[in-house]
């Protein structure tokens, strides 16, 4: 992926974030990961631009999504980062203990890039976050540029 | 990636689609795999339309898609899958030579997966495809049901 693309992860799991960055960091992932504990959290972050991270009016993201969170769940947030003309650009995997189809179906539908189930088994989780920062280490995934200026217009309207 | 699941591959290259099944099937993925030679056979696959082979109901499809094509290219084709509310639904891997930062907004913007391009080298290449098939490996696909909503006819 494009060195300067930034990983967002939006997950409330203390445990798993750490084991996604390490998995993804043994894949050779090399980009700044940013992580957020809710829905609240990775919304303000992009939505108002909380300055969490160093912008220059430009930044590529992507983000790795956890559906059931505090506060604002997976569902919500994708729904607005897919409503909004300038956020929607931004890959969203969806990484989630939610096995059900009709899920599966809603956040295809809804816009995500991939719905991944985080496996029960601790070894075969850490396999599928490993094939996750295997791909996500290749040189040839572009990530868009999100220009952050005049974006998200209606979103931030909402308090 | 249920193993019913059908990975669709539009490329016109016959060698790149070659090198792309291989590689898929080194990286342990053993799904159906069909291919598609221009943009109007894969668009008339999904609608439902034509004399070559048809889309099934009630399947899961993936599609990596070429841009530079004849006849419809990928763009189009993207853009026509992401417009149905139904086809939606499908991941659409973009795979393709053109490294243009315009491209890969617009593409992302129409709504696909995920944009790659593809490594001149061919043993990199190869390399790519293998770690796309370990990605595919681990992500739930959607069910496709019914016939498409829309036409997608081509102007």
């Amino acid at each position: 992926m494009n060195k300067d693309a930034v990983i967002l992860i939006a997950e409330d799991d203390a445990g798993h974030v750490e084991l996604v960055k390490r998995n993804l960091w043994r894949s050779c992932v090399e980009n700044d990961i940013l992580q957020f504990k809710d829905g609240q959290e990775i919304l303000d972050f992009l939505l108002k631009r909380v300055d969490k991270a160093k912008h220059d009016g430009r930044g590529c993201y992507l983000l790795l999504l956890d559906i059931r969170m505090p506060k604002v769940d997976g569902g919500e947030v994708l729904r607005r980062i897919k409503e909004d003309k300038e956020l929607r650009k931004i890959p969203v995997i969806v990484l989630t203990t939610t096995d059900k189809v009709s899920e599966v179906d809603r956040f295809y539908e809804m816009g995500c890039s991939f719905y991944m189930i985080k496996p029960a088994d601790y070894n075969k989780f850490m396999e599928a976050v490993e094939n996750l920062g295997a791909f996500l280490s290749l040189e040839g995934v572009r990530v868009p540029y999100i220009d952050e200026v005049g974006a998200c217009s209606i979103n931030c309207s909402r308090s | 990636m249920k193993k019913e699941g059908v990975i669709l591959i539009a490329e016109d290259d016959e060698g790149h689609f070659e090198l792309i099944k291989r590689s898929l099937q080194r990286a342990g993925v053993c799904n159906e795999i069909l291919r598609f030679a221009d943009g109007r056979e894969t668009l008339d696959f999904l609608f439902v339309r034509g004399d070559g082979p048809k889309r099934e109901h009630d399947k899961e499809y993936l599609l990596l898609l070429d841009i530079r094509m004849p006849k419809i290219d990928g763009v189009e084709v993207l853009e026509k899958v992401k417009k149905d509310p139904e086809l939606k639904k499908i991941p659409v891997v973009m795979l393709t030579t053109t490294d243009d930062p315009r491209m890969i907004e617009r593409c992302h913007n129409l709504g696909c997966s995920v944009y790659i391009v593809k490594p001149v080298e061919y043993q990199d290449f190869e390399e790519a495809v293998r770690k796309i098939g370990l990605l595919l490996s681990v992500v739930e696909v959607p069910q496709i049901d019914g016939m498409p909503r829309t036409k997608g006819v081509v102007k």
